[in-house]
């Protein structure tokens, strides 16, 4: 919904000279291709593209996309990124975090674009772990991660990144994975809302978290627990054979058994990305009992704050001139004529 | 600007030329107001005035408690004013707290006007009085004027059938009536204030326009006896023009403005609410249509943060807080350095460290701003010296932001920004534009986005512009290019170019404020303390000192020839509001000896105490015996500056919750 104009441009168009440095088989690459193979898809314009970043492995992300690239301080991109986005509405705005800039330092960022809505696509990516300080845990760790700061293993709980982005007022969340083919999905169903999109992107580290998404995002044999939404669709998982349903009694999600397709029968319920509280359940279920719900779960757009900015800017300047000399000239005023002298 | 003094006259029977009259009263009587009615009335009168708010850091201080005590005090004369004046020749005590609270600063034998009916055992308990000081005679060596303006004023509201406590609350106009009197004030302008103000309820304009009227006919009828008497205060020379009053917030938001309009560019304005500097945001965000967004933040990252943000989309982007926010807006500091785009930042001083004086004055935060932050990150700083001053200096930290492509920080502080005077107000087509250039196209065959040019700053690129696509950031960069490059010699040369591009910025030369460009002693001040030192000064070169003044306004870089000027000088002395920062920058870049004068109790200097110090090098002097300086006009009659003698208001300012005009109250009636 950003870009007012759309160009046509290929993979090849948002590469960049730069030497890419993340680790060999890290999941950023995925995710950048992933991105790269989007913005053509968008017909978005690379002059008017601007992707923002903290700093972590993640945020190394601009230098590697031929747009306008911003790689700010420690957990503050947001900020930045909400101050350009404010001073040109126009710019199609991407920001890249993860979980310890995103989480941790800059959670009170990520909390208030969020809940400003300020127009802006938000990667999040999840590794669960501080990978370009060389592994120590990040909110997102798991209990017992064992790391260079906890080596016993730690013990704080973790921060839930979907969780927290739907608390602080966001409009629309999406998940994905590094390596999965329907990410870019994602990422247009995100580009396509106006508003702050929220997407958290689980990223293999595969130096000092390895692997620890696979349970669900192994590349086979995990997909029977991969529960990918879509709007107006039944919730059907495992080959369309299980399914979400409401449980009446507790007011929760309970997994189903589908026969032959009948999904109705079994009460599985239909996905509307609208749905607030379906978002927050789907959010909080319990991977292990539950799939883990992908896809856009939530998507309810509502006017964004540069607009408001902008609005209010424009009622409060209507019918005002913009006269420096008077304005310097307000308020209680006298003049000086020589020696007689004269209130005005 | 006088320089020498005038002949001696016998002060006993001359009129004064200046006069200081203080207003205190509980937090609820409503003193700012009347202090910045008078203002207005003496502004009107056309004399030259400094004023001093001073109220409490509560938001509501219980009735009648000493920490609830609020004061305006305001210095004003028919020659150039400088300070908010030493020692108050009137204190309007309008209960017994007030009268406690500020009685240590009146001059002897001033003025003390006193509510009477406020003096209650409650209230006397409340200030901790044993006895009513208005009976014993704790207060002799005063002449004190006391009656029950309470009741006097009940009495004049009354046909508006106001209940008892209604109609006390227009008790400050009363004693606003009062001394308007006392100096020979018109009142029409209060009543067309008052009737402006409470369009929709005349009955409430009406009550107070009557308790105005019955203070100024009690003053008339009480001439008849005692120590209440007519001042005249003649006209200031003054230039011909239009003034109007401002405050440093005021003078720093409208400089902004102007600074953006000279540079062309919109401006965005990020912050997060602070004493003292609140205001600024307060005021910008009524300026909208001057193509002015203003963005308070979730806290002064975000708020240093966003306006980068909006810098690097292509608007001036500022920032303002005090000490702690500034703190905390470091390292953002430290990558629009890197980056190299304009940003400007306003520290309003307080007392420090940590959370310190959040509501008193100091100038401690210069090494912070020369020196704080990580790497070597060099950054100009410059200093406002007066409320009028920090609009011309907002307006060069605007130039200089988007000539060189850095962030400034703009250095003012609490009393700067509280404080009220007199202000010609400019003409915006004095001012040299200097109109932001953005880079469209590649200069030569390749974009280079970090090639400067003469001046040493990077082109600007707005992200948008076709063509243009390139990435900056925080960490090392290739000296042309941008692209990330560690190796050691390009950091080498970086350091060296950022290092280079500051300190080669254009800056105009150090002149002399006050006295020869040669001589004895020079002192040498920056910000806040310009006018205690200006009548310090002033003072001793009219006892024959060889004395100058010498005020900064860029701190970093310094004017080139400032070193040799000190040069010139026998002895440098620098005092400030801080344990000795600016001289510790003077000693390091000149080698000279500059001797500190340190004062860090969170008020202003008194011109008294810069006058001993001063006074200490000029033994033998006449009228300057062993170093002793005579304080009191009596002693030393022949001063041009009688006024400005005696101590300095001993009281705190308050940010954000009023203003010295009195435009930050709104309740019912015309008081707090």
């Amino acid at each position: 919904m950003n870009a007012p104009v759309t160009i046509e441009t290929t993979l090849k168009d948002w590469e960049t000279d730069q030497e890419v440095r993340w680790c060999p088989g890290c999941g950023d690459y995925a995710i950048l291709k992933a991105v790269q193979r989007t913005l053509p898809q968008l017909g978005a314009d690379p002059a008017n593209t601007v992707f923002v970043s903290g700093i972590g492995c993640s945020s190394r992300f601009p230098y590697y996309i031929e747009s306008y690239g911003f790689h700010t301080i420690h957990g503050r991109a947001p900020a930045f990124a909400t101050g350009a986005k404010l001073a040109n509405p126009e710019l199609d705005i991407w920001l890249v975090t993860g979980d310890g800039d995103g989480l941790s330092i800059g959670g009170n960022h990520l909390m208030h674009v969020l809940r400003r809505n300020v127009n802006m696509q938000i990667m999040l990516f999840n590794n669960e772990i501080y990978g370009l300080t060389k592994g120590q845990a990040s909110p997102t760790s798991r209990e017992g991660t064992k790391s260079p700061s906890t080596p016993i293993g730690s013990y704080d709980h973790p921060a839930r990144p979907a969780a927290f982005a739907l608390g602080s007022g966001a409009r629309f969340i999406g998940r994905g994975f590094d390596v999965s083919k329907h990410l870019p999905d994602v990422l247009k169903a995100a580009h396509a809302h106006k508003g702050a999109a929220f997407i958290e992107i689980f990223q293999n580290c595969i130096v000092y978290n390895k692997d620890v998404f696979d349970d669900f995002a192994a590349p086979k044999g995990a997909e029977d627990r991969q529960l990918w939404l879509e709007n107006g669709k039944p919730m059907l998982f495992a080959k369309d054979t299980k399914g979400l349903a409401l449980n009446r009694e507790t007011l929760g999600l309970e997994v189903v058994d589908v026969t032959d397709g009948d999904w109705e029968s079994a009460g599985v319920i239909v996905h509307d990305v609208t749905n607030r509280s379906v978002a927050h359940m789907l959010i909080e279920m319990p991977f292990g009992p539950f799939p883990m719900a992908l896809g856009v779960l939530y998507d309810d757009p509502r006017p964004t704050f540069e607009d408001a900015v902008t609005e209010e800017r424009e009622r409060a300047s209507a019918g005002k001139e913009a006269n420096l000399t008077k304005l310097l000239g307000t308020g209680q005023t006298w003049t000086v004529s020589g020696t007689a002298q004269d209130p005005v | 600007m006088a320089t020498a003094a005038t002949t001696p006259q016998d002060a006993a029977s001359s009129i004064p030329d200046a006069i200081v009259v203080r207003f205190a009263g509980d937090s609820g009587d409503g003193m700012q107001l009347t202090g910045g009615q008078f203002t207005l009335s003496t502004a009107l009168a056309g004399n030259d005035l400094a004023t001093f708010p001073d109220f409490p850091a509560e938001i509501r201080a219980p009735q009648g408690t000493l920490f609830g005590v609020s004061a305006f005090q305001i210095n004003f004369g028919s020659r150039q004013i400088n300070t908010a004046g030493d020692a108050p020749d009137v204190l309007v005590a309008m209960n017994p707290a007030a009268l406690k609270v500020n009685l240590a600063a009146l001059k002897p034998g001033g003025l003390i006007i006193a509510d009477t009916g406020a003096f209650t055992k409650r209230n006397l308990d409340k200030a901790h009085y044993e006895a009513n000081p208005l009976e014993d005679d704790s207060l002799a060596k005063y002449d004190v004027l006391a009656f029950d303006i309470s009741e006097k004023t009940i009495e004049a509201v009354k046909p508006f059938g106001l209940g008892n406590k209604d109609a006390l609350r227009s008790k400050n106009m009363w004693t606003l009536g009062l001394a308007l009197w006392m100096f020979g004030r018109s009142r029409q302008p209060i009543h067309d204030w008052l009737k402006a103000k409470f369009k929709s309820k005349p009955d409430i304009a009406d009550a107070n326009i009557a308790a105005l009227d019955a203070g100024h006919a009690f003053g008339e009828t009480a001439e008849l006896s005692g120590p209440m008497r007519q001042m005249e205060m003649p006209p200031v020379e003054s230039e011909p023009g239009l003034y109007r009053t401002i405050t440093g917030a005021e003078a720093v938001s409208l400089g902004l403005v102007a600074g953006a309009q000279l540079a062309e560019l919109p401006m965005f304005f990020g912050g997060y609410p602070i004493t003292p500097a609140s205001a600024i945001l307060h005021h910008l965000a009524r300026l909208k249509e001057y193509g002015v967004t203003t963005f308070q933040a979730e806290d002064e990252i975000a708020a240093i943060c966003a306006a980068i943000g909006a810098s690097y989309a292509g608007q001036l982007g500022v920032t303002s807080s005090s000490g702690p926010g500034i703190a905390l807006k470091t390292e953002a500091i430290g990558l629009g350095i890197m980056i190299e785009l304009p940003l400007v930042i306003v520290n309003s001083q307080r007392g420090g460290p940590s959370t310190g004086l959040p509501t008193k004055t100091e100038q401690s935060d210069l090494y912070q701003a020369v020196y704080g932050r990580n790497g070597d990150a060099p950054m100009p700083v410059i200093a406002a010296r007066s409320p009028s001053d920090a609009f011309e200096v907002a307006i060069e930290a605007c130039r200089i932001a988007t000539e060189y492509m850095t962030p400034v920080m703009l250095l003012t502080d609490g009393y700067i920004a509280n404080a009220a005077e007199p202000w010609k107000v400019p003409n915006p087509a004095d001012f040299e534009p200097f109109p932001a250039q953005f880079l469209t196209e590649p200069r030569g065959e390749q974009l280079l986005p970090y090639k400067r040019n003469e001046k040493g700053a990077r082109p600007w690129i707005k992200p948008g512009t076709p063509g243009m696509m390139h990435r900056i950031g925080g960490i090392e960069k290739h000296e042309e290019t941008g692209n990330i490059d560690y190796s050691p010699d390009n950091h080498q040369r970086m350091t060296d170019l950022r290092k280079a591009k500051i300190e080669n910025i254009t800056v105009p030369d150090q002149e002399v404020a006050l006295g020869e460009a040669n001589g004895t002693l020079a002192v040498v001040g920056w910000g806040s303390t310009y006018g205690p030192i200006h009548q310090a000064v002033r003072r001793s070169i009219a006892k024959g000192c060889s004395v100058s003044h010498i005020h900064v306004r860029h701190i970093w870089p310094l004017p080139k020839n400032l070193g040799e000027l000190l040069k010139r000088f026998d002895h440098v002395l620098v005092p400030e509001m801080n344990t000795g920062q600016f001289k510790t920058v003077l000693r390091d870049q000149f080698l000279v000896d500059a001797q500190p004068l340190t004062k860090t109790s969170g008020q202003p200097f008194q011109i008294a105490e810069l006058e001993a110090e001063i006074a200490k090098y000029f033994d033998g002097i006449e009228g300057n015996e062993g170093g002793e300086v005579a304080v009191n006009d009596q002693q030393l009659p022949n001063l041009e500056a009688g006024h400005d003698d005696g101590s300095y208001p001993a009281a705190p300012y308050h940010g954000d919750n009023a203003t010295p005009s009195g435009k930050g109250t709104d309740s019912e009636a015309v008081n707090q």
